[in-house]
């Protein structure tokens, strides 16, 4: 039997492919933020904090680094409603993705604040510059900035990586093509559209990222 | 209210269906690393064509979440006839997923070698694919393989996404036994430490053979 390509009644439901890449950037960004921010947190402590902090967020970084997304989301999304924490899909699915991302910027993050020179640190104490000012304009921003390129791929990765959340039916580009498929049996033709969708999404926020570091990074080392 | 309680048996269970994970996994460093070779070769080789198609392909990998592609070898299937079957949907993705990573891996290592030994190469006559066989690859591979056996850990972790095709690997078993008993923090606790168990090796031998024989840059192959 021979297959024949249609594309026209998949193409037609356009506004829904739309909404579902918007949920998808807005998963991807809101995770990516406390990710970053969890990251900042952990790179600090793990360079500064007294032994037992180093140690615990070590561990953190080891299990989440060696277990897949998918068993963090199924974890998360099971088990905290054992503890009295009830979660929708999409609440879950920001939670894992936020956690996740977090142990991976914890890691690049680190790279960067060890890359700082501790000349500099006595240099800014001895100018007189207050702790907080120190941990931000010393350490964190000029870190921030020698790992940026791995700091935006990792993004880039954790875009393709919302992907996985259909699996809890969190609502995102998957779980709608997931959903279409079930109504319109064209499973081949949507996922192929959904592929060009990632494809182009992927693409944009690589020129972003790149355009982002003229604007952020202006100043010279 | 369960159907069961999560016992020995369960655990076993579990325990038991990690080899299918284990199996997909070597399939993909097997099946990804031969194509990894190939493509690394065109990335590098001296036809322009050749070197747009290979990085065409890496670029497209790479920017498609593994859930789709697996969707569409999956489904692609009726494409010519065939009906959906999920192990050899999932190892000819994990093998066309993985063959580009490692493609970017080898040529990376590949490009590392000095220019030298290409030109000493060409004046003693060899031709494309016999410099690479003979003098390039040899020298890369001691390059490559920090960054390949991270890979690996990106690769087993990476077969969980096969349980939404419906293949019975290690976290489809998982999710059919936290249905069955409700227990998901022993069972999700139990499969994280399984795969945990097959990672973390890894993880320690990529960063120790790292600083062996690594050259110090850091390359992000991470999901």
């Amino acid at each position: 039997m021979q297959y024949v390509f249609q594309f026209g009644p998949i193409l037609d439901r356009w506004p829904e492919f739309l909404y579902g890449a918007a949920r998808t950037m807005e998963l991807t960004a809101s995770s990516a933020a406390i990710g970053f921010v969890i990251g900042i947190a952990g790179a600090l402590g793990r360079s500064f904090g007294p032994p037992p902090v180093r140690k615990a967020i070590g561990v953190y970084v080891e299990i989440i680094r060696n277990t897949p997304l998918l068993v963090q989301l199924y974890f998360v999304f099971f088990s905290l409603p054992l503890l009295g924490l009830r979660l929708s899909s999409d609440q879950a699915a920001i939670l894992a993705l936020s956690i996740h991302l977090g142990a991976y910027a914890t890691e690049i993050l680190r790279a960067g604040v060890e890359s700082i020179p501790s000349g500099q640190i006595e240099a800014a104490k001895s100018l007189g510059l207050k702790r907080g000012q120190i941990i931000r304009h010393v350490i964190v921003v000029p870190a921030v900035r020698a790992v940026y390129p791995s700091l935006t791929s990792q993004f880039i990765l954790q875009l393709l990586g919302t992907s996985i959340v259909s699996a809890i039916a969190a609502e995102e580009l998957t779980a709608i093509a997931n959903n279409m498929a079930m109504q319109t049996f064209r499973n081949f033709e949507i996922y192929i559209v959904i592929a060009v969708i990632y494809f182009v999404l992927v693409r944009l926020c690589d020129l972003l990222f790149r355009l982002f570091s003229h604007v952020l990074f202006r100043w010279k080392t | 209210m369960s159907l069961r309680e999560f016992g020995l048996p369960e655990f076993y269970f579990l325990l038991l269906s990690a080899r299918w994970t284990l199996l997909l996994a070597i399939v993909a460093f097997v099946g990804g690393g031969a194509l990894g070779l190939v493509i690394a070769a065109l990335r590098v080789a001296p036809a322009a064509w050749l070197r747009h198609l290979a990085g065409g392909y890496i670029s497209f990998v790479q920017s498609t979440p593994i859930l789709i592609q697996l969707f569409m070898v999956y489904y692609g299937s009726a494409f010519i006839g065939l009906r959906p079957d999920p192990w050899p949907a999932a190892a000819i993705t994990f093998c066309l997923n993985s063959g580009a990573f490692f493609g970017e891996i080898f040529r990376g290592a590949i490009e590392s070698v000095s220019k030298g030994q290409w030109e000493a190469a060409k004046s003693l006559g060899l031709r494309y694919l016999a410099t690479l066989r003979l003098v390039i690859v040899p020298q890369a591979m001691k390059l490559s393989l920090p960054p390949t056996v991270g890979f690996m850990v990106q690769i087993v972790k990476t077969t969980s996404v096969a349980s939404l095709i419906g293949l019975s690997e290690l976290s489809r078993t998982a999710t059919a036994i936290n249905t069955m008993t409700f227990e998901p923090i022993l069972v999700f606790g139990t499969v994280s430490a399984i795969y945990f168990a097959m990672c973390w090796p890894l993880s320690v031998l990529g960063r120790h053979l790292e600083r062996r024989l690594g050259d110090g840059r850091q390359r992000p192959v991470e999901l």
